[in-house]
């Protein structure tokens, strides 16, 4: 940073509106990891206070264990995210560098066709898409989730990575069609690597919403094998009853694994945002 | 034989008319320089050549065989790019050789040809760096290497020293002239800047709105301009053009005379008054103006000029040049 230019109480104002807003933030994840700790009874008694020895239980986390297969359900959920997020990348990718590299009639229509899934909720179409899944027989299966997420997440990808794909250097792809290589691997071996950070923030910004999605596995795919853990944690939410110690512990364990992919893609995310910003 | 032939070549991209019927003959070992302000095609035109756009008529020969829809890779040619487009996850020596791999050649051929580009390059230190690693100069060497090893019939050139310094610019000026002499091989090089055009060139095509303006060797060029647009574009500090009946002549004419063709006299015919001078140490050009015309002078040596101060300059009549209206030259 340009050192003219960064004043000590400037730097302290900023810290502290990052700080706040961190704990602001941070604040409802705290309440479900330390509440999945404690006893029912102190979990109402006094919500936001630590668990301690008179207090801590693991309760929830037996009630998790024992009720429902809760390993299946992380299995499908990570097996959902995974592949929808792999198909997402790959044919937003492809998609992506069609548009912004070859000029063919209807490019922009293509385009804008492509974009217009963004400002859609798919949800609109769940009974279509209900009538679609068991027409094909797709119904209480992944493959179904796994579609619908990819549909999903493509008009989005699309529009960022075409974005990034055309400042991608004309003169790199023309070298190397020059050199002989084919367009297949231009696009995997040129030009994917340079649009990384980008592929990272489309991964992100499309990973924790199908992970924490309710609405498609219920309608989907609601069988006892193939629901996805946000599902299944809903068993403990009665109509009278709620298990309020499972359904915490249940939410504290969803989200390590989104903790441990965010971690992964963050560095690249960051180059991911901010490129273009800076050169 | 000819190395490459282009007969009446148009291009357009949708109604924009890029190219329009271009007609250009590369001979063997000739090194052939396009140049013209931006936007005036060239660039285009050497991608037309390289394959990387379709023409939309016309013909493409290299070596006498039509290309009009033969991919890049398998026309013969290698192309140096102004952004010097290194593959960014591969060293300098997997850069050099992916083509060749491409080609099938074989792993001896290939070490071979690397070794005897890296040398003529004076590469071999870097051979096992990744261009990111590289300076600038080092950059636009890897990348004409990499056309090198090639071996192909023309080389292509777009503006490749334009990303250098001016020192740099001119060491790889030289460099790319003595490459010519070593290979012995065709290169059509595109360009903006008139000096490299210059030096460079055996012949000049001159382009403007995607026509050809002339083609011919420098001094050709230089000497007997076709048209007042060939006339100012060539030559630095560029030709001075005002009404011809400043100097009495025919009002309808333009009137064109080379900066080195002007002296200080103290009766010359025409009379200026000096706005700025540069003192360059070798020339000095003084810039003055001739009632509402600016004109510059190149005078060799060093002149006691001050800016606001009246001169008179002399000129060889021989040694003037007249332009109609619409700038095609007359005498």
């Amino acid at each position: 940073m340009n050192k003219a230019r960064s004043n000590p109480l400037n730097t302290v104002a900023m810290h502290c509106v990052l700080i706040l807003y961190t704990l602001i933030a941070l604040f409802p994840v705290f309440v479900i990891i330390i509440n999945s700790f404690k006893s029912r009874r102190a979990i109402f008694r006094e919500p936001l206070a630590l668990p301690d020895a008179e207090s801590f239980s693991m309760i929830g986390y037996q009630t998790v264990m024992k009720q429902g297969d809760f390993f299946l359900y992380f299995q499908n959920s990570l097996i959902v995210t995974v592949v929808s997020l792999a198909f997402i990348l790959l044919f937003g990718a492809m998609a992506a560098f069609a548009l912004s590299e070859y000029r063919f009639k209807g490019n922009t229509l293509m385009g804008l066709y492509l974009a217009l899934g963004i400002m859609i909720p798919i949800r609109i179409g769940t009974v279509a898409i209900l009538e679609l899944m068991v027409a094909t027989g797709l119904v209480n299966t992944l493959w179904a989730l796994i579609l619908v997420y990819t549909a999903q997440g493509l008009p989005l990808a699309v529009f960022i990575l075409s974005e990034f794909m055309r400042q991608v250097s004309d003169d790199l792809k023309n070298a190397g069609r020059v050199d002989g290589l084919s367009e297949y691997t231009i696009f995997f071996r040129l030009v994917l690597p340079l649009v990384r950070p980008a592929m990272a923030t489309v991964a992100v910004f499309n990973m924790i919403p199908i992970w924490n999605d309710l609405w498609f596995p219920l309608i989907l795919a609601p069988a006892e094998e193939t629901k996805t853990l946000t599902l299944g944690s809903q068993v403990f939410i009665g109509q009278f009853v709620t298990d309020w110690n499972a359904v915490l512990s249940a939410l504290s364990m969803a989200i390590l694994p989104v903790l441990v992919l965010y971690v992964i893609f963050s560095r690249q995310l960051i180059r991911g945002i901010t490129s273009g910003a800076v050169k | 034989m000819t190395a490459l032939t282009l007969k009446n070549v148009n291009k357009s991209f949708g109604t924009v008319e890029v190219l329009k019927d271009i007609n250009i003959e590369v001979d063997e070992g000739e090194f052939v320089v396009f140049v013209g302000p931006s936007g005036c095609g060239k660039s285009t035109l050497l991608r037309v050549i390289a394959g990387l756009e379709d023409v939309t008529s016309g013909e493409v020969r290299i070596d006498g065989e039509i290309m009009n829809l033969t991919p890049p890779s398998k026309r013969g040619i290698a192309m140096v790019f102004q952004s010097y487009a290194l593959y960014p996850h591969l060293n300098v020596r997997k850069n050099m050789s992916l083509a060749l791999k491409q080609e099938g050649q074989s792993k001896k051929v290939i070490e071979e040809r690397v070794a005897k580009a890296s040398k003529m390059l004076n590469l071999e230190p870097y051979l096992d760096r990744y261009p990111s690693e590289l300076s600038g100069g080092q950059r636009q060497r890897v990348a004409i290497g990499r056309a090198i090893v090639r071996e192909p019939k023309l080389f292509l050139f777009d503006e490749p020293l334009s990303n250098l310094d001016a020192a740099l610019r001119m060491n790889t000026r030289l460099e790319i002239a003595n490459l010519h002499q070593q290979l012995d091989a065709s290169m059509i090089y595109v360009t903006h800047d008139q000096t490299e055009a210059m030096t460079l060139a055996d012949k000049i095509v001159v382009l403007r709105d995607g026509r050809v303006e002339q083609v011919g060797n420098p001094m050709e060029l230089y000497n007997n301009p076709a048209n007042q647009f060939v006339a100012g574009f060539l030559g630095s500090p560029s030709m001075n053009f005002f009404p011809a009946d400043l100097i009495g002549d025919n009002a309808e004419l333009t009137t064109g005379i080379r900066p080195e063709d002007l002296y200080l006299a103290d009766e010359g015919p025409i009379s200026a008054r000096v706005t700025h001078v540069e003192h360059l140490g070798g020339d000095t050009n003084v810039v003055a103006m001739m009632q509402d015309h600016q004109i510059t002078a190149r005078l060799f040596g060093q002149h006691e000029v001050a800016a606001g101060q009246p001169v008179r300059f002399g000129y060889n009549p021989d040694r003037t040049y007249s332009f109609d209206q619409k700038g095609a030259r007359v005498a």
